[in-house]
């Protein structure tokens, strides 16, 4: 797999997926600067986790008008994968490419912890390499991660299967204490309707090498490398 | 003529003015004023205590590097550059701009260095949590910190917090910064070469922060202290990470000579510094520093504190393509001056000349040999007779107590507002003994912590700051880590009462002996003086930062009990002592005795037995003991993992109960271990010839201790976990 990870002004995960994609996993990848704007030769773009222009005036707003992510809207537009971490999920969601938005967290404070996620739909490029309703952990550090959508759009979020991943508690219950910052239905991860780009507050590749305390996030880039090497 | 109440108002004393007009052989120009006030304040010119820190040691296991703004030693050509900086008025004046830019300075006194941060480190004290206000301190600075901390992306990955009456009108905020890089590619803070450029990068300059080291740093609070808001500096963090790239992007060119952060003092601080550290001189265009408004003097210019600024010194010719780098990250760069020959610093404003002196006179700050008195309370202090403290009849109601005490209870509704796994380096995360920091592709790995007893220091400043040392390279061992080296951050009240210099004497000195006896240099540091309000001066506080370096990544070992079955020893001797614990302070209301006994012998050899063992893969947990002693210790391995875990222990000692289970004696490791690695542990032990027991088993639901303690370990987390969000939720 051929991936590029996007560099935002304030971008701060981009050497971290790129280290992931690299050293782990042994993939080509590299960086693309926000004002360029051939993405031509790759298989997968990862826009990272950071605070984009200090995210000021609203997480992912200002990320989204840089030239790159004309591309990158095309590029999805093309079929090919695009994943969005914490703050690159945000972008995805001001850009347009999945539908909703975030609110501040309800206790109003960055939260940086491991936390269990139920894997719940694994037929899309993302997803794969994971049992369908296995529990997974893996870390959030965000400060906007409380997801809202209105009700028509959650049906269809529901009904398509969009909904990727829910918080939940060890046991796979997707109860309100295992909810870290007041998401709606427990939601942490979503596709869009084609299923080939995927938002996420957790961050797999914090959670990808046993050192770190979790493997669990590895099967999410196994799944791209699976689905690029069939389709690509 | 300059008038009194003009050079009193900037924090100048009247021999010091003199002082200012001998050297110039004429009256200062007020810009001129402005800049000899901000440097020869003891936040710059260190006056106070330089002839002290002078005799801290600069050698230890690694070669060590000392340089203008941060200090380091040298693993495998691998630089690690660390430092450690207060800022504690502006946090207590402003919480969250005061901590936020407390980070930020202390990072850039670490990446113009050229090294790439790679962790942050913080320790801090407030006042009682039952106050509101200091509430307010309190979540203030914790959000300063995670809203900075977080968006420049280094993770904070350990540190201290401890609230006590001593800090209630005088926060700490100490920030602590690591950054490594090859050991060729360290910057330094000097000026060179005649016509070579100097260049000003960064934030544009503004009003915030002027005379926010000498009013501000350098006073006691008095009272009315909102007045002094606008000496607090408005921190703006995406800009700083973008400078981060940049400024290592321009040193990657090999064009730039020197480079110095613009903090305390800012372009007076940068200017004369980079030259006189250079010996030469510079010519400098006011008109052509990028301002935030509008007819700014130039002496505001010149004592702004703005943040997110930078001075360069680049080679003549190549001025254009390190422009480039910063316009290419947003960030606005100019040229605003020359080297020259000579060592005259020349400023000028709209086609005048409004400084013209030696560099050398700036760096001239007067030194201050301060008398010193020991306290009158302090014999009475240290007394404490065992027999008149009353036994208490619940030893399980006293552990509960204890584990809900803020200075002991779990830091997580602190640790998890900060981002602590960016980078994808932590190891050992926070909550542990120390984090442990993998140097991705090394074999090799860092350790870090910050430590210092403030009580045991108020009552024996040199045995506390002996105590902090020992501590600090006590948990690195528990870690995995041999300590290496450490920066300091030394708070005190006002120097110039004999009290509080005879405190400031006496850490130092303990500090000295410490690092001789452990043979740990002291790389870099930062004094804080005047840390006294109308309720009094705070607590002496040497916070100790210190760095180790584990062997082998995978020798990483956690404080948390792992597997049921597992045994539990004890490394080190239970003495009998209960002087300036925190079970006197939350018990019996009483801060009294004498802080612990320090045998540096006996501390080296427990480390030392710690350490052989971690490395010999015998150890599955380690754990100091610390406040709260022996049972709270105990208590945190069964509730500091992912999981919690039971244990049963059996005490042979046979003294008071209370000093067993609860007395913090030092020198004290626990370590846990599968059963069939016990004789090799005890071979260890008894190899570096230290006392130790075998007291108990890992399992089961509850931690029981002798016949003194039974508690199921849920409760225990519950208590321990959720204390201090309950006290912040309390109206």
């Amino acid at each position: 797999m051929r991936a590029g990870v996007i560099v935002f002004p304030g971008s701060n995960c981009d050497t971290d997926c790129y280290n992931v994609l690299n050293d782990v996993f042994g993939q080509k990848v590299k960086y693309i600067w926000h004002q360029e704007r051939d993405l031509k030769s790759l298989d997968a773009v990862v826009l990272p986790g950071g605070f984009s222009y200090g995210d000021y005036l609203r997480t992912g707003a200002i990320a989204r008008f840089s030239p790159v992510m004309e591309s990158v809207v095309k590029f999805a537009g093309s079929g090919k994968l695009v994943i969005g971490i914490c703050n690159g999920f945000q972008i995805l969601l001001e850009a347009g490419l999945l539908p909703g938005a975030m609110l501040r967290n309800t206790g109003l404070h960055f939260i940086c912890k491991y936390v269990n996620l139920r894997v719940e739909n694994t037929k899309t490029p993302f997803t794969s390499s994971y049992k369908h309703g296995q529990v997974v952990r893996i870390p959030i550090a965000h400060n906007e991660g409380n997801y809202y959508a209105d009700e028509k759009t959650l049906d269809e979020l529901n009904k398509n299967k969009q909904i990727i991943f829910r918080y939940c508690d060890e046991k796979g219950r997707t109860t309100a204490e295992s909810n870290p910052n007041g998401s709606l239905e427990n939601i942490a991860g979503i596709v869009n309707e084609a299923g080939n780009v995927l938002g996420m507050m957790p961050h797999p590749e914090r959670s990808s090498e046993k050192i770190l305390g979790s493997e669990d996030g590895k099967q999410i880039f196994e799944s791209m490398i699976k689905w690029v090497k069939k389709n690509g | 003529m300059v008038k009194l109440e003009v050079y009193r108002s900037l924090g100048l004393s009247d021999t010091e003015y003199q002082r200012i007009e001998k050297l110039l052989k004429r009256e200062p120009t007020p810009t001129e004023l402005a800049m000899f006030s901000v440097e020869w304040s003891e936040h710059c010119g260190y006056g106070r205590s330089k002839p002290l820190l002078k005799k801290f040691p600069r050698t230890g296991k690694y070669p060590v590097l000392v340089g203008e703004d941060a200090g380091g030693i040298v693993v495998d050509g691998l630089a690690i550059i660390f430092k450690m900086e207060s800022h504690n008025h502006p946090s207590q004046v402003e919480p969250r701009e005061g901590a936020a830019t407390g980070v930020g300075g202390i990072i850039r006194d670490i990446f113009t260095s050229g090294a790439r941060p790679i962790a942050s480190l913080n320790s801090l004290r407030f006042g009682p949590l039952s106050d509101p206000f200091n509430k307010y301190i309190f979540s203030g600075v914790v959000s300063g910190i995670s809203s900075y901390g977080n968006c420049i992306g280094v993770p904070t990955v350990a540190g201290e917090i401890y609230f006590d009456d001593a800090y209630a009108g005088n926060c700490l905020v100490n920030a602590m910064s690591i950054g490594i890089c090859d050991k060729k590619s360290i910057a330094r803070a000097r000026a060179s070469g005649s016509g070579n450029a100097i260049i000003y990068a960064g934030s544009r300059t503004g009003k915030d922060g002027i005379g926010g080291c000498s009013v501000l740093a350098s006073a006691e609070f008095k009272c009315a202290d909102e007045e002094k808001r606008p000496t607090v500096q408005i921190g703006d963090p995406f800009t700083e990470k973008c400078l981060i790239e940049a400024t290592l992007e321009a040193l990657e060119t090999g064009h730039v000579v020197g480079i110095k952060d613009m903090g305390a003092a800012g372009l007076t601080c940068s200017t004369s510094e980079m030259a006189h550290a250079g010996g030469v001189g510079m010519e400098i265009d006011l008109t052509k520093v990028p301002l935030r408004e509008e007819g700014m003097e130039p002496f505001e210019i010149m004592m702004s504190e703005s943040q997110e600024r930078e001075l360069l010194c680049v080679k003549a010719g190549k001025e254009e393509e390190i422009l480039d780098i910063f316009r290419e990250w947003g960030l606005e760069a100019v040229v605003i001056g020359r080297v020259t020959d000579g060592k005259i610093l020349k400023i000028w404003h709209k086609g005048k000349v409004v400084v013209e002196i030696k560099t050398g006179d700036l760096a001239e700050a007067p030194m201050y040999d301060l008398p010193v008195k020991e306290p009158e309370y302090i014999k009475e202090l240290r007394k404490l007779d065992l027999a008149k403290v009353k036994m208490p009849s619940d030893f399980n109601e006293v552990l509960h107590k204890l584990l809900a005490s803020p200075n002991i209870a779990n830091k997580s509704y602190v640790y998890e507002q900060y981002d602590h796994m960016v980078q994808t380096n932590t190891v050992v995360q926070p909550g542990s003994d120390a984090a442990v920091i993998r140097i991705k592709g090394k074999k090799k790995a860092l350790a870090a912590t910050t430590d210092c007893n403030g009580r045991y220091c108020y009552v024996n400043p040199h045995l506390g700051a002996m105590v902090a040392v020992a501590e600090a390279a006590r948990n690195l061992v528990c870690v995995g880590a041999d300590p290496a080296a450490l920066t300091d951050c030394l708070n005190f009240g006002n120097p110039d009462k004999p009290e509080r210099y005879w405190e400031f004497k006496n850490c130092v000195e303990g500090i000295i002996s410490a690092c001789k006896e452990f043979n740990i240099p002291v790389v870099s540091g930062n004094v804080s003086f005047y840390n006294e309000s109308p309720k009094g001066p705070i607590y002496p506080t040497p916070t100790i930062g210190m760095i180790g370096i584990l062997s082998d990544l995978k020798h990483a070992t956690s404080a948390s009990f792992k597997n049921k079955g597992d045994v539990i020893i004890l490394l080190g001797e239970n003495l009998e002592e209960l002087g300036a614990s925190e079970y006197m302070k939350v018990i019996h209301k009483k801060v009294k005795g004498d802080a612990p006994c320090m045998f540096p012998g006996r501390e080296k050899a427990v480390q030392g037995a710690c350490l052989k063992a971690i490395e010999k893969g015998l150890i599955k947990s380690a754990h100091d003991c610390s406040e709260g002693g022996l049972a709270v210790a105990l208590a945190e391995s069964c509730i500091c993992g992912t999981k919690t875990i039971g244990a049963k222990v059996t005490l042979k000692d046979k003294f008071r109960p209370d000093a067993l289970l609860f007395g913090e004696t030092q020198s004290r490791i626990i370590v846990s271990c599968d059963p069939k690695s016990q004789k090799k542990v005890e071979a260890v032990a008894k190899k570096h010839k230290i006392p130790y027991q075998v007291i108990g088993k890992v399992g089961g639901e509850r931690l029981k201790i002798n016949d003194l303690i039974d508690i199921p370990v849920s409760i225990v987390f519950d208590n321990w976990k959720n204390a201090i969000p309950r006290m912040m939720e309390a109206a």
